[in-house]
C-alpha cells in the first residue's frame, strides 16, 4: 500500500529515471551493434582471428560490472569523464560486444554451403550475396543477441547509478543508503519490469524479422 | 618487390618493440606514480575481504548446483510435466531480472548482512542451472530412451547413465553461466551488508579514491575470470569424450 | 517361441480414438525370424513394442517360450529380449566396449566376463576388438554403428530379439553387406527374432515368415514362398509388387532346381562320340567337358562336333559361367542373362560338377503353383 502511494506521488520522477535508463542503454547498445556486427562479419573470413577475438569478449563479459568500472575511472578521468554516462556507456559496449559478435558470427556461418553455393551460382558477388543471402538469414539469430546484451545490460545499468549514470538504479541505491524499503522495492521492481518488458517486446520484434519462409 | 619484404621485416620488428616499449613505460608509469605501491598498501583488506568474497561465492554457488541441478531433474520427470511448463516460463521471465533487483529485494525480506547476499545470489545462480538441467535432460533424443527402456533399464538407471551424461555438456553451460553470474554479481553483496571486495569498490568510488576502487576491482575481475576458467576446465575433463563438442 | 494373443492397442488421440493393432494373433516358432512388414502407420512397430512393453497393450497377451508375460515387470522382461531399433541409439557418452557390456553388467556379471563377451561378439561381425572397443559411437560409421546396435541386444544372449527397422538408415549397398552378415549370424546363433520392415525386399530375404499389416491388422501371415505365389487379396499382391515372381526367385537355391543326370564328355572321347551323347541325351546344342576329376572344362558345341574331327580336348570352348549349390535363382537368371546362356552347369563347393540349371527348369518351378517340398 505504501509503495503504491510511492509511485503515485513520484510518477513523473519515475518516468524520468525510466527515460533515462532506456536511452543510455538504447544509445550503448545500439552503438554495439554498429560496432559488433561488422566485426561478427568480418571475422567469418579468418577463424583464427575469430577464435581470438570471441575469446576477447568473453573474458570482458566475465569481469563484473562494478570491477570494470573501477577499472575505467581512472583512465576516463584523464579525459574528465571517470564517472558520469560515459563509462556507463562504453562498458554497455563493451559487454554487448560478446553476444552480438557471436551470433553474427555464428549465424553467418551456419548459411548452409548449399545456399552460398546457389548465390554463387546465379552470378551474385560476395557482397550481393552477403546483402541478399546471409545477412537477411542471419537477422533472427543476430537479434537474438541484441536481445540478450539489452537485458544483460538494463541490469548493468541499474549498478551505473553507483558511477552517477543516473537511471533506475538511483532508485535501489537510495533505498539502500537511506534504508527506504518503498524506493528500494520499487527500484527493484522498475528494473526489473523494464527487462521483462524489453526481452518480449525484442522477442515480438525477432520473430517479425524473421523471414516468412523461415518461420515455423 | 624487396624493399617490400624488408618492410614487413622492419614493421614487424617495430611492432613487437613498441609493444615491448609500451608494457616497459606503463610499468615505469605505474612505478612512478606509485599505483602498485599504493594499491598493496591495501594488501591486508584484500586479503580479508578477498576471503569473504570467495566464501560468498562457494556457499551460494555451492548451495546453487545441488538444488538447481535437483529440480531441474524433478522438472523434468514426467509426472510432473504439467507443472514444469510453468516453471520454465517463470524461470524464463526470473533470468531475465537484473541480479542487483534480485539482492534489492532479497534485502528488503531479509534485512542487511551476509545471509540476504547469500540469498540473493542462490536466487541468481538457481535459475540458469534449473533451466539448462531441464532443458538438457528433455533435450536428450527419444531414441536413445527407447533403446535404454528396451534393454531393461530402470527409470533410475536410465537416467544416471543414460539421461545424465548425454545433458551434462548443457548442465555444464548452465552452472558456468550461473557462477558467472554469482561472481559478478558478489562485488554487489557489500551493498546489503555482505562484505567481499564490493567494499574495496564502492567505497573506493564513493571517496574517489582509485588505488582503493582498483584494489577492489583487479582482484574481482582477476577471481571472475579465473572462476570461468576453472569451470569451463571441469567441464572439459567431466563430459564424457563421446558427447564432448570440446573433446573431438 | 513368441505367441502373441489378440494383442490390442488403442491410442486415444486428439482426433479420436485411433486402433493401432486390433485382435494381432500369431506365432513365430523357435529359432525363426519373423519380418512384419507393411505401410506407415499399420500398426507393425505397435505389434513389435508391444512384446516387450515399450507400447502397453490395451488388451491380448504375449507368451514368450510358452511363458505369460503380462506380469512379469517390464525390467526382467526387456532384459531377456535383445532390443534393436533404426536410429540404432547407442549411447554416445559410453565407449563401444560400455555400450555393448550394459546389459551383461546391469544382469551382474564379472568384468572378465563381460569383457570377454564385447571382444567375442566384434570379432563375430568382423570387427577389431583393439581397434574399436576404446572408441566412441560418434568415431563410427553408420554401417559400424549398426553392428554395434546388433551385437548390444545380443550381448546377454538373449533368446529372443526384436528388431525394428534395424538396417533402415543404413546406405542400400552397406545394407546388402549388413544383412548377410546377419543371416550368416543368426544361422548360427539361432534367435527367434521380430523384425519390422517396409522393404518387401529385404523381407523376402531375411524372413522364414512375412506377417502383412495393413490400419492396424494382421492381413496375412505366410512364408516369403506362399505369401509372394498366393498372395491372399489385392492388397498383399499390390504390396508385394507386380514383380512378385521374380522376387521368389532369390528364394529358391540352385540345389531344388538342379538337373542332376547331365551327360558330360571327357578330354580323350572324340568328337563323334560327344554327338551320340548329345543326341541320347537329347541336347540340342552342346554338353559339358568335363576333366578326371568330373570339374567342368568347356563345352563342346554341336556345331563344331559336326564340322571337326578329333578329340573333344583340342575342340572345346571355355564355359561362360558357373553357378554354385547355394547361390539363388536370381543370381543364376542374372547370370543367364548376362552371358545369354540357357543353361549354367552346377558345381559343389570342391569345384566338381553337380549338374545343370536351364531356363525351363526355373520356370517349371515358379511357375508350379504348390508350394516347394522343404
Amino acid at each position: 500500500m505504501e509503495i503504491i502511494t510511492y509511485v503515485m506521488s513520484n510518477l513523473s520522477l519515475l518516468a524520468q529515471l525510466t527515460l533515462e535508463h532506456i536511452a543510455l542503454v538504447v544509445v550503448a547498445v545500439g552503438l554495439a551493434c554498429l560496432m559488433g556486427v561488422p566485426i561478427g562479419i568480418a571475422i567469418t573470413q579468418n577463424e583464427r582471428i575469430a577464435r581470438v577475438v570471441l575469446y576477447t569478449a568473453s573474458i570482458i563479459i566475465t569481469i563484473p560490472s562494478i570491477a570494470l568500472f573501477g577499472i575505467m575511472i581512472p583512465v576516463l578521468s584523464v579525459i574528465g569523464h571517470g564517472i558520469g554516462y560515459v563509462p556507463a556507456v562504453i562498458a554497455v559496449l563493451l559487454y554487448s560486444q560478446l553476444p552480438i559478435i557471436r551470433n553474427t558470427y555464428t549465424a553467418i556461418n551456419n548459411v548452409s554451403p548449399g545456399l552460398r553455393e546457389a548465390a554463387r551460382g546465379i552470378g551474385m558477388t560476395s557482397m550481393q550475396r552477403l546483402r541478399l543471402v546471409e545477412i537477411p538469414l542471419s537477422v533472427p539469430i543476430i537479434m537474438a543477441g541484441v536481445r540478450t546484451a539489452v537485458v544483460m545490460n538494463i541490469g548493468v545499468m541499474a549498478i551505473a547509478a553507483y558511477i552517477g549514470a543516473g537511471g533506475l538504479g538511483v532508485l535501489i541505491s537510495r533505498g539502500i543508503s537511506q534504508s527506504d524499503p518503498r524506493q528500494l522495492i520499487v527500484g527493484a521492481i522498475a528494473v526489473s519490469l523494464l527487462a521483462i518488458v524489453a526481452d518480449t517486446l525484442l522477442l515480438a520484434l525477432q520473430k517479425r524479422l524473421t523471414p516468412k519462409g523461415l518461420q515455423s | 618487390m624487396k624493399s617490400a619484404v624488408m618492410k614487413t621485416i622492419q614493421f614487424n620488428n617495430i611492432g613487437r618493440g613498441v609493444m615491448y616499449l609500451a608494457v616497459l613505460l606503463l610499468g615505469i608509469y605505474l612505478q612512478r606514480t606509485g599505483l602498485i605501491d599504493d594499491i598493496l598498501y591495501y594488501y591486508d583488506d584484500i586479503v580479508y575481504l578477498g576471503r569473504q568474497h570467495v566464501e560468498l561465492t562457494l556457499i551460494s554457488g555451492g548451495l546453487a548446483v545441488p538444488v538447481g541441478i535437483a529440480l531441474g531433474i524433478m522438472l523434468s520427470r514426467p509426472k510432473f510435466r504439467n507443472l514444469s511448463e510453468w516453471t520454465m516460463q517463470g524461470l524464463n521471465v526470473g533470468t531475465t531480472i537484473p541480479t542487483l533487483a534480485i539482492l534489492a529485494l532479497s534485502m528488503s525480506f531479509l534485512g542487511i548482512g551476509m545471509l540476504p547476499a547469500i540469498f540473493g545470489l542462490f536466487i541468481a545462480s538457481l535459475l540458469p542451472i534449473v533451466r539448462n538441467t531441464y532443458t538438457g535432460l528433455l533435450g536428450v533424443p527419444a531414441h536413445l530412451k527407447e533403446a535404454a527402456a528396451g534393454i531393461g533399464m530402470s527409470s533410475t538407471q536410465m537416467l544416471l547413465k543414460v539421461e545424465i551424461p548425454n545433458a551434462l555438456y548443457v548442465m555444464f553451460a548452465g552452472v558456468r553461466t550461473a557462477l558467472a553470474i554469482n561472481v559478478g554479481t558478489v562485488p554487489l553483496a557489500f551493498l546489503i551488508g555482505g562484505g567481499g571486495l564490493g567494499e574495496l569498490i564502492f567505497t573506493g568510488i564513493a571517496l574517489l579514491n582509485t588505488q582503493m576502487m582498483l584494489a577492489g576491482a583487479i582482484p574481482t575481475a582477476m577471481l571472475a575470470i579465473l572462476v570461468d576458467i576453472l569451470v569451463a576446465g571441469l567441464a572439459l575433463l567431466l563430459v564424457p569424450r563421446g558427447v564432448n563438442p570440446l573433446r573431438n | 517361441m513368441i505367441n502373441i494373443e489378440n494383442l490390442t492397442k488403442i491410442f486415444d488421440t486428439k482426433q479420436g480414438v485411433v486402433t493401432a493393432a486390433d485382435h494381432i494373433t500369431m506365432q513365430v516358432p523357435e529359432g525363426e525370424i519373423c519380418v512384419l512388414l507393411g505401410p506407415s502407420g499399420c500398426g507393425k512397430t505397435t505389434t513389435l513394442k508391444m512384446v516387450n512393453r515399450i507400447v502397453t497393450p490395451t488388451s491380448g497377451r504375449v507368451l514368450i517360450n510358452g511363458e505369460d508375460t503380462t506380469q512379469q515387470d517390464t525390467v526382467t522382461l526387456r532384459r531377456n529380449i535383445g532390443y534393436v531399433i533404426q536410429q540404432i541409439g547407442l549411447f554416445p557418452n559410453m565407449t563401444i566396449a560400455e555400450n555393448i557390456s550394459i546389459v551383461p553388467k546391469l544382469i551382474g556379471w564379472n568384468k572378465k566376463r563381460y569383457t570377454k563377451r564385447a571382444s567375442e561378439l566384434l570379432e563375430m561381425v568382423g570387427m577389431d576388438p583393439g581397434t574399436f572397443l576404446k572408441r566412441y559411437p560418434n568415431e563410427l560409421s553408420g554401417g559400424q554403428q549398426q553392428r554395434i546396435g546388433v551385437i548390444r541386444a545380443l550381448a546377454a544372449d538373449p533368446p529372443v530379439m526384436l528388431m525394428d527397422e534395424p538396417f533402415g538408415a543404413i546406405d542400400p549397398i552397406n545394407r546388402e553387406v549388413i544383412q548377410d552378415e546377419f543371416l550368416k549370424l543368426q544361422r548360427l546363433l539361432k534367435k527367434t527374432i521380430m523384425f519390422v520392415s517396409h522393404d518387401i525386399d529385404e523381407a523376402v530375404k531375411m524372413a522364414s515368415r512375412i506377417a502383412i499389416f495393413r490400419e492396424g491388422k494382421l492381413v496375412q501371415y505366410d512364408t516369403p514362398d506362399d505369401l509372394l505365389s498366393h498372395p491372399k487379396n489385392d492388397f498383399v499382391k499390390g504390396f508385394v509388387g507386380s514383380d512378385r515372381a521374380l522376387k521368389r526367385l532369390q528364394l529358391v537355391t540352385v540345389e531344388e532346381v538342379l538337373e542332376t543326370e547331365t551327360a558330360v564328355v571327357k578330354m580323350n572321347d572324340s568328337l563323334s562320340q560327344a554327338l551320340v551323347k548329345m543326341d541320347d541325351a537329347g541336347y540340342e546344342r552342346a554338353i559339358i567337358l568335363v576333366d578326371d576329376a568330373r570339374r567342368p572344362v568347356g563345352y563342346i558345341s554341336r556345331s563344331v562336333a559336326q564340322a571337326n574331327q578329333g578329340d573333344c580336348s583340342k575342340h572345346y570352348a571355355n564355359l561362360r559361367s558357373v553357378v554354385r549349390l547355394e547361390d539363388n535363382l536370381r543370381t543364376v537368371a542374372s547370370k543367364m542373362f548376362t552371358h545369354d546362356a540357357t543353361w549354367l552347369p552346377c558345381v559343389n563347393s570342391e569345384g566338381i560338377l553337380e549338374g545343370c540349371v536351364t531356363q525351363r527348369g526355373i520356370t517349371r518351378h515358379l511357375g508350379a503353383t504348390y508350394k516347394a517340398v522343404q
